[in-house]
């Protein structure tokens, strides 16, 4: 009990002495432990387990590491209130210094730009998700892969019916044509398709593509048209068998939703965060 | 408030033991009132007053408007998310309210070292928080609005009840200890390029769990609080956290504070036993006033705790700023 008690008197007897060097001891441990944990953030940072698929426009440098974007991030979560498929979740305690951190499952629920604006880029008010993007076409998140060929439906030549991930998948998507402005359940929404191109026909940059090549491009917007493919269906073995593959180009920005969409088990094709239709992570 | 006071004020905020104020520096009248209370104070007047206050109806008047506040405020945040209806967007870190931006100073500070550019939007955030809580009172912040700070009070009724027990034994460690950590941490993020404060901010972490659901950062803030209840009071806020010393700095000249009246004070000391930062009060004890009235330092958080227990209405609030007296 050293301050309270002891006020204004100066430590002029051997037991005062010996007290405040019992505080002095006391306090550097206090503050040695306390500096530990606050130290073992740095933990999962140092072998890469906090790499995650993050929101459009994270900062990256050159080699895509993320240190800049945790740094720049004020942990609020503004970008998680604004997205309309609640693509955005908070990272936890395991994520060390990313605690607080946005980023994106894919699988379960990825970005699908229903917002158009990069409402998430629009709500960072510490540019953690860099303003200098503006179209979903300029976002670079990851790139996808078709990770599992075997398993893929088109590469079979297999058609798909039904719902793409199940009744009861939670994950949603907005589907134009039925509503411009409330994304709805995937399961709302089953497929019947000769041969399954889910991951082709769904994808937000084609899609846009679609729009733009019939003349309605997004939002009355031509910027809004993305300048390249991100996705197609290529033949293969000459076209013989009816097989096709997915083959992804270089408009692919890595939004994730032909990972949550594709309805093989488990997925056939998936995005790495580990590069960009840009760079690759050193 | 005269310099000395204010100097006092911050020296206190910083760490430092506070000091009775020179010779010197005591007002004539300030000397006269104390000489004139010797000798007043009967044994059975102060038993009367204590009967008194017993019965008063307001003696938890602030405390309930403080606690009904700091849920108000919290509540807001997680409904306008639950309900979207975009009133108050983000954590208590940085949020937008009704569209404006507001940003946490501490938090915006450990960002602007870390990342080392700052965005307008910040800028502006940072400083319509900064104006309204220098307004408010600074540390006002911790009290009325700190979802920690509520938990930290539970902890401290229940720590004080096992020490009454001789259950546990309090340690104490030197307040000083919250500005090394203020360097400490700021070091760190212009440093390591991480906002290293963030991964271990009560704060930040419950703010966040209230509103976009609980996760494992919750087992620290239980720690921290268990370290609270069995070893040492009140620990993160006095020793440790950089958000009291930010807010305390930039309320150390805000119009609205605690002001401390000598002339009916018994400096029996009430005030001192429920305040959570009792060096503050130091200037109740006899012969350590700056003035007649005394303006309570910049480390004070402004919960009216004292205000509620003072039986000879002593302590009260004051907004604005008082004129000089000498």
């Amino acid at each position: 009990m050293s301050t309270d008690d002891n006020i204004g008197k100066k430590a002029r007897t051997p037991v005062r002495r010996e007290q405040n060097r019992r505080e002095f001891l006391r306090t550097a441990a206090f503050a040695g432990g306390t500096l530990v944990l606050a130290l073992a953030g740095y933990a999962p940072l140092t072998h890469g387990g906090t790499q995650r698929l993050r929101p459009p426009g994270a900062l990256k440098d050159g080699a895509l590491d993320e240190r800049q974007f945790l740094s720049a991030c004020i942990k609020c979560g503004q970008c998680v209130q604004v997205c309309p498929v609640e693509a955005i979740k908070l990272a936890d305690l395991a994520d060390g210094y990313g605690i607080g951190v946005p980023y994106i499952e894919a699988r379960a629920q990825p970005c699908d730009f229903s917002c158009d604006g990069l409402q998430c880029v629009l709500a960072c008010p510490t540019g953690a998700l860099t303003h200098s993007i503006n179209y979903p076409a300029q976002a670079r998140m990851g790139l996808a892969r078709l990770a599992r060929p075997d398993a893929c439906l088109a590469m079979q030549g297999k058609g798909f019916q039904g719902q793409a991930r199940g009744a009861g998948f939670p994950g949603k998507l907005r589907f134009e044509e039925i509503d411009r402005w409330n994304p709805i359940p995937l399961a709302d929404h089953p497929f019947d398709v000769e041969l399954c191109d889910l991951c082709v026909r769904r994808c937000p940059i084609e899609i846009r593509i679609a729009q733009c090549e019939a003349g309605t491009p997004p939002s009355g917007d031509p910027n809004q048209c993305p300048p390249r493919h991100a996705i197609a269906l290529q033949p293969v073995d000459g076209g013989t068998t009816g097989a096709m593959r997915p083959t992804v180009m270089d408009g692919c920005v890595g939004c994730g939703v032909c990972e949550m969409i594709c309805p093989v088990e488990s997925t056939a094709i998936v995005v790495d965060i580990d590069k960009t239709a840009d760079a690759v992570g050193g | 408030m005269p310099k000395h006071c204010l100097l006092e004020s911050l020296s206190q905020l910083v760490g430092r033991t506070p000091h009775k104020p020179a010779p010197g520096d005591v007002p004539e009248a300030l000397r006269d009132a104390y000489q004139a209370k010797k000798g007043t104070f009967t044994k059975a007047y102060h038993q009367q007053v204590d009967e008194e206050r017993a019965q008063r109806s307001d003696r938890h008047k602030w405390r309930n408007r403080r606690w009904a506040t700091l849920i108000a405020v919290n509540l807001l945040f997680v409904l306008s998310y639950y309900f979207d209806v975009q009133l108050v967007e983000g954590a208590l870190t940085a949020s937008r309210v009704i569209g404006f931006h507001f940003a946490d100073v501490n938090s915006a500070l450990q960002v602007m070292l870390a990342y080392k550019h700052v965005v307008l939007n910040l800028v502006i955030g940072t400083v319509t928080v900064a104006l309204l809580w220098w307004l408010l009172g600074g540390r006002t912040f911790c009290s009325w609005v700190c979802p920690y700070h509520l938990l930290a009070e539970f902890g401290e009724k229940l720590h004080d009840r096992l020490a009454a027990k001789k259950w546990i034994r309090p340690v104490t460690f030197h307040r000083g200890v919250r500005t090394v950590f203020y360097v400490i941490f700021a070091l760190l993020a212009l440093a390591t390029g991480y906002t290293v404060f963030e991964f271990i901010s009560p704060t930040g972490i419950l703010s966040r769990a209230l509103i976009y659901g609980p996760g494992l950062a919750l087992l620290w803030v239980a720690a921290l609080l268990a370290f609270e209840v069995l070893v040492s009071k009140r620990a993160w806020c006095r020793y440790v956290c950089p958000i009291g010393l930010t807010y305390g700095l930039l309320g150390s000249t805000s119009p609205v504070r605690l002001k401390y009246n000598m002339v009916n004070c018994h400096h029996e000391g009430d005030c001192r036993k429920v305040c959570e930062v009792p060096h503050v009060l130091n200037v109740t004890i006899r012969g350590k006033a700056c003035d007649i009235d005394t303006p309570i330092g910049a480390d004070c958080t402004r919960c009216g705790a004292c205000v509620d227990i003072c039986p000879t209405d002593s302590l009260n609030y004051q907004f604005g700023w008082a004129k000089k007296t000498n």
